[in-house]
């Protein structure tokens, strides 16, 4: 019993007594998240095969504008505002892509979720629970620069649209140059947004806006408000609200690399058309 | 029966060190009984609070193998044969002795929230609440102050910022308080600048501690700083606020 005298606990960053296997989680996702943003980025910067009639990418969704001459673009009937503009930097990919995926990017990084997630795998604050965080002189949390994230219910209402605007692009995905019929294309849009919808309509800020911010949901009758049943159905779709920020995240990047395959002749698309 | 391999942590506020002890283990037995085994066979100064043995005191609150447990309720079956079993005080709080911690900082927190504040009684004298606005505060009065999710809670526990956050239990007081239908007090401010919400960065570690498993952060903390944001951070709802101007959106 004559060992020195120590401290219980250490303050040094990732100590921890867990024996288990506590770095597999923020490793596995943060290694998975960097596959995605890695992967979109270079889809982004590709700026081309992101069409394969009747399929538009995901990722490039709205077009607002088409080069034409880039191989596996969308027709510039599809595009918002016509022709890519003359005056674009030659640095810069003529991407539509470029254009748009601010949208989606910025309701993802502020959801409650992925901040979470990435608080833990990349700034280790803490890397897992009971194991040290990264120490800080003084740790300020979302008081300081990290604010901003308030605004993620703004980005809710981004996402939204681009709900919409994607369910449109799947219903064209239906009709070939004006022809009705189905393909493994028109398949995978159709459940790329329903995934979107189920991980979109189940966010916090949507659950608090819906019924949560009432502090009564039966008054002033005793009758059940809306805004609780609205709440009820929400709340379900929000338990599972990691699960559907995955499966939405990689079948966007997986619509993506369908699309891309067919529209580069590498995979065919088996469908109703016949080509 | 079978011989296990404990490690605990005797000392006190001035430092200590770890302690091994090897005693018989029965089928059935949790952690704090193999303790109780030690007191009564090994060390009988050994330290350690607990009270009801059936995860409804909140007493006998610890880190075991590193993750914070109710002692009463870590089955010895839940470890694998040879694992030798640390067994450490809450970090977050100072040491007494050996296991036992002083939580009373908890206690003071407590005490800077303003309690329920009923509105006059209608005529008939009864004040009404129904089953759906129960159910969502019941989750909240569950909580046993076992104080493990506040030991676990990172901005407690390593950026020491007890003087700036109330900590998760208070969080989902606050939620149950701010969420009742018949309380008339507005502590959304306080939870702002006082209680420190936006501390917390929602790593979810109180959820994954909770031995009530109350959702603390999903439903507590989370539509807490949603409240914060329609008062502080969103142009639309601060003017909606402004034009309707209830002093509680009911
Ligand atoms: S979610 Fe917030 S309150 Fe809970 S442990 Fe994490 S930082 Fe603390
Ligand atoms: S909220 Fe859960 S973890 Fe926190 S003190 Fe209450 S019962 Fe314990
Ligand atoms: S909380 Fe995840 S999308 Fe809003
Ligand atoms: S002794 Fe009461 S909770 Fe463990």
């Amino acid at each position: 019993m004559n060992q020195t005298k120590t401290e219980a606990h250490s303050t040094k960053f990732a100590s921890t007594n867990r024996t288990d296997l506590w770095w597999l989680e923020p490793a596995a996702t943060g290694f998975g998240f960097l596959c995605f943003v890695v992967y979109t980025t270079w889809a982004m910067f590709q700026a081309g095969y992101y069409y394969a009639a009747p399929y538009l990418s995901p990722l490039y969704s709205p077009v607002l504008m088409v080069d034409p001459s880039a191989p596996g673009a969308a027709p510039v009937a599809h595009a918002w505002f016509g022709t890519w503009p003359p005056w674009w930097p030659k640095f810069l990919p003529p991407s539509p892509a470029m254009l748009v995926l601010f949208g989606p990017l910025a309701f993802r990084l502020t959801c409650y979720y992925y901040r979470k997630f990435y608080y833990r795998s990349y700034f280790a604050t803490p890397p897992a629970c009971a194991v040290t965080a990264l120490p800080q002189n003084n740790y300020k949390g979302e008081t300081g620069f990290l604010l901003f994230q308030n605004i993620h219910r703004y980005t809710l209402y981004i996402a939204i649209c681009y709900i919409f605007i994607l369910a449109y692009d799947a219903f064209r995905a239906f009709f070939n140059h004006g022809q009705f019929g189905i393909g493994v294309g028109t398949v995978i849009l159709v459940i790329n947004v329903l995934l979107l919808a189920h991980y979109t309509f189940g966010c916090h800020a949507y659950r608090h806006l819906m019924g949560g911010r009432l502090d009564c949901f039966s008054c002033p009758n005793g009758k059940e408000h809306l805004g609780h049943n609205l709440w009820k159905k929400i709340t379900t779709l929000n338990e599972n609200h990691m699960f559907w920020a995955w499966v939405s995240m990689i079948w966007v990047g997986f619509t993506d690399l369908y699309v891309r395959m067919v529209s580069m002749g590498v995979w065919h698309d088996f469908n109703t058309w016949g080509h | 029966m079978a011989e296990r391999t404990f490690r605990v942590w005797r000392g006190d506020k001035t430092g200590g060190q770890f302690v091994e002890y090897k005693i018989e283990i029965d089928k059935g037995m949790v952690v704090l009984d193999a303790i109780h085994r030690i007191q009564e066979q090994k060390a009988s100064d050994l330290a350690c609070r607990w009270n009801c043995k059936a995860g409804k005191c909140g007493s006998c609150s610890m880190e075991i193998n590193g993750k914070p447990k109710l002692g009463c309720m870590t089955r010895m079956n839940s470890f694998k044969e040879d694992e030798v079993i640390t067994i450490k005080p809450l970090k977050t709080f100072p040491i007494i002795k050996d296991l036992v911690t002083d939580v009373s900082w908890n206690y003071e927190q407590n005490k800077r929230i303003a309690p329920l504040k009923l509105p006059p009684r209608p005529k008939d004298g009864k004040y009404r609440m129904y089953q759906r606005d129960a159910d969502r505060v019941q989750e909240f009065r569950k909580c046993i102050e076992c104080y493990l999710c506040q030991n676990v809670c990172h901005v407690l526990r390593d950026q020491h910022k007890k003087d700036k956050f109330v900590g998760p239990r208070f969080m989902i007081r606050l939620a149950s308080l701010e969420m009742h239908p018949l309380d008339t007090e507005d502590r959304i401010e306080k939870i702002k600048n006082e209680y420190g919400s936006g501390y917390c960065n929602i790593t979810k570690c109180c959820t994954d501690v909770c031995p009530e498993h109350i959702h603390i952060t999903d439903n507590g903390i989370i539509p807490l700083k949603e409240r914060v944001v329609d008062r502080f951070f969103d142009p639309i709802a601060i003017l909606l606020h402004k034009i309707f101007g209830k002093k509680k959106s009911s």
